[in-house]
């Protein structure tokens, strides 16, 4: 073999390896795709309790970064964004009412999150999303319960949880009083989500 | 003179009951829905609620009374005052239903179900929808402002029975002994 040639099929091994050498070193799962919220069939809403009274309200905006692998939810994360100003009630005087500075507060605190912490796999499509949620500047941790469900390519996740509105100062003052209102408030979730991987 | 033929004691203590609470309905609801949000109004719309189906139960009762007993014979009068009493009274006992629950369908379709008492929830007359809610706001204010207007016409009515036909027609009706 001329100098050449040994020189050429050296080449061409370094260059192979060059380019499968990626392909072959895999020592951590890739990052989870991006899966999309789809806003059309998701709904972000709530029900709190007035002298008995169940109210539900529903944010109309929301946003959300989700990158899990159902197979491998612990390396998964969820974020979530909610406009505060976009819930809407029955009613065109509650609307009015929840932006004040004694319930949402919505001009200083235009939004609340939630951000995933540990997210653990039950079986049979069910999950444990444990995260903090924050609004009206306050941050508590809470525990959230999903049900996945899949249809082809489209992934629904839906659940619910309660949570303490004055943990978060929702309803300061004279509304405070939790006899009037009361302190738990029901969240319920449906979120149609696209490029989830398969469960 | 002969003892004049009355109401029977129900009857009589479902009238003035349901009087009061007409009375006192009307003035909560002009009083409450003047107010700015807060605990007390919160308060009072419910209150006002709690009573809204109290008073269409007793008007429940009161209709199937008056269905099966028959009311004493009125002192004779003019046709025309027979039929305008005949009509105030059949007038009124429309708008004892139809006032609660067009406010019952307004509370429903505001997406404020009604929980009578903070205990017994009721169900929706009508699914929430805020431009149904907007539509029914005003036929409950309206119905309550007629019911209001016949009322005066039916008290004009007895007064006028008491105090210019001086007929006793009014001790048909009056509580106690006769």
């Amino acid at each position: 073999m001329s100098a050449t040639a040994r020189f050429t099929l050296t080449l061409a091994v370094a260059l192979l390896s060059a380019l499968s050498l990626p392909a072959m070193a895999q020592p951590k799962p890739a990052a989870p795709a991006a899966a999309q919220l789809q806003m059309a069939g998701s709904e972000i809403a709530f029900v709190t309790r007035q002298m008995g009274v169940p109210v539900e309200g529903r944010f109309g905006k929301f946003s959300a970064q989700i990158a899990l692998d159902p197979k491998k939810p612990e390396t998964g994360r969820v974020a979530f964004t909610i406009d505060t100003g976009s819930a809407r009630f029955g009613s065109a005087e509650t609307d009015a009412e929840v932006p004040k500075p004694v319930w949402l507060n919505v001009a200083k605190f235009p939004q609340a999150s939630f951000q995933s912490t540990t997210i653990k796999a039950l079986g049979g499509g069910r999950f444990e999303v444990a995260g903090q949620l924050s609004i009206k500047g306050s941050t508590q941790p809470v525990v959230v319960p999903v049900q996945l469900t899949q249809a082809g390519a489209a992934s629904t996740a839906t659940g619910s949880f309660t949570i303490k509105r004055l943990a978060f100062k929702v309803g300061e003052g004279e509304w405070a009083d939790t006899s009037m209102v009361a302190d738990e408030v029901q969240v319920r979730f449906k979120l149609a989500l696209t490029g989830l991987g398969s469960l | 003179m002969p003892s004049t033929p009355r109401y029977t004691a129900p009857a009589i203590a479902l009238h003035w009951l349901l009087a009061l609470a007409l009375f006192g309905m009307f003035g909560m609801g002009l009083y409450m829905t003047g107010l700015s949000m807060s605990p007390t109004r919160l308060k009072l719309y419910n209150w006002h609620k709690w009573a809204g189906v109290t008073v269409l139960v007793l008007s429940f009762l009161r209709l199937a009374w008056r269905l099966t007993h028959r009311p004493p014979a009125a002192p004779a009068m003019p046709a025309w005052q027979a039929r305008a009493a005949h009509a105030t009274h059949g007038a009124l006992y429309g708008l004892f239903f139809a006032v609660p629950l067009a406010g019952w369908a307004y509370s429903s379709a505001a997406g404020f179900p009604v929980v009578w008492f903070g205990v017994l929830p009721l169900p929706d007359l009508v699914a929430p929808n805020r431009e149904l809610a907007e539509a029914i706001k005003p036929v409950h204010k309206i119905l309550a402002y007629t019911m209001a207007a016949i009322v005066l016409v039916h008290i004009a009515g007895a007064l006028k029975h008491q105090l210019v036909d001086r007929d006793a027609l009014l001790r048909r009706m009056w509580p106690g002994r006769a």
